[in-house]
């Protein structure tokens, strides 16, 4: 009985081995992040101005999150990249824009009214309109 | 209308349902695509990563002749599988040059003693500002950029046996 125990605790030894010796499959870049990936800058204004922005742009290799709340090396690049722009004097719309014209409006959080992002805005509209539709004629067959 | 309002709800359960199905059956297309493709490569300069290989300019891909812009590092494992394919396109005679993303000189040169070298020039992108600058999110991509400096199509992930056709019909017809 303890000989067998003693074999599988070895076969997991070995399982083990391998798993922490295999290659990771989450690879991260060798170098440190940028100096303003994590760092906040100097003049308060323009920290909120670019956190602000940060909070409106979506991390692009984490589904669902903002790169002011990933974690992700490419998202701690696009912060130093969002604060080095905005301390040169940049505005935080023209920042953006740069980011639209690479990767599309996939990147910000807040798309602009266009032929494709219509319904996204008319469609809470058209809703809240069937909703008073809808309790409008409830409340007048109460009424009655 | 009594009838409508008896069925109503069934319909827009239906609805939904299909909605979901749909979305089940086919999943989204969560692959975020570089709007550079059509315009031309941002202006950049990047030193050299490795010694005896010249560093990257935007200006060496307006000699007239289309090349291959790899995005990779030394710490991405898809970059080690697509190795092969590179060095194949190579032996066709497609230039490549490359974008090395936070990485260090050490650490490519023992990438490309592993993996082979098919690189003409490799450039090294310390903070992804390159990267970034073509709207590239991740590691490995390929941009394949025509004589003029103009970017004609971007490969995500890492390139396999069936991508080569499609580069290679790419490179041939920005010619």
């Amino acid at each position: 009985m303890s000989g067998r125990s003693s074999l599988a605790l070895a076969g997991s030894a070995v399982v083990a081995a391998l798993l922490f010796s295999a290659a990771p499959a989450n690879a991260q870049p060798v170098t440190p992040p940028a100096h303003y990936a994590n760092v906040q800058l100097a003049d308060p204004a323009k920290e909120a101005s670019a956190k602000a922005l940060m909070e409106t742009l979506r991390c692009l290799v984490c589904q669902g999150q903002s790169i002011a709340d990933s974690d992700a090396e490419m998202a701690a690049d696009m912060r130093a990249l969002v604060r080095e722009r905005i301390a040169r004097g940049e505005t935080p719309a023209s920042v953006r824009d740069w980011l639209v014209s690479r990767y599309g409006d996939y990147v910000t959080y807040d798309p602009p009214l266009s032929g494709l992002t219509w319904p996204l805005w008319l469609a809470p509209i058209a809703l809240l309109a069937i909703g008073g539709w809808i309790a409008r004629s409830s409340f007048r067959r109460r009424t009655r | 209308m009594k009838r409508f309002a008896l069925w109503a709800p069934l319909a827009i359960f239906a609805l939904l349902f299909a909605v979901v199905a749909s979305g089940l059956f086919r999943p989204a297309d969560k692959v975020v695509r570089s709007a550079m493709v059509g315009k031309p490569l941002p202006d950049f300069a990047l030193p050299a990563m490795v010694p005896g290989k010249p560093g990257l300019t935007s200006a060496s891909f307006k000699s007239g002749q289309p090349r291959l812009l790899n995005v990779f590092a030394s710490w991405c494992v898809p970059c080690i599988a697509e190795a092969p394919h590179l060095m194949r396109l190579k032996t066709m005679g497609i230039p490549i040059d490359a974008i090395a993303i936070r990485d260090t000189t050490p650490a490519i040169a023992g990438f490309l003693r592993r993996n082979g070298d098919p690189y003409a020039r490799i450039g090294s992108d310390t903070a992804s500002r390159v990267q970034l600058a073509l709207g590239s999110s991740g590691v490995p991509e390929t941009f394949v950029v025509d004589g003029r400096g103009i970017v004609v199509k971007q490969i995500i992930g890492d390139i396999r046996e069936d991508n080569i056709g499609e580069i290679v019909q790419a490179v041939r017809e920005a010619r």
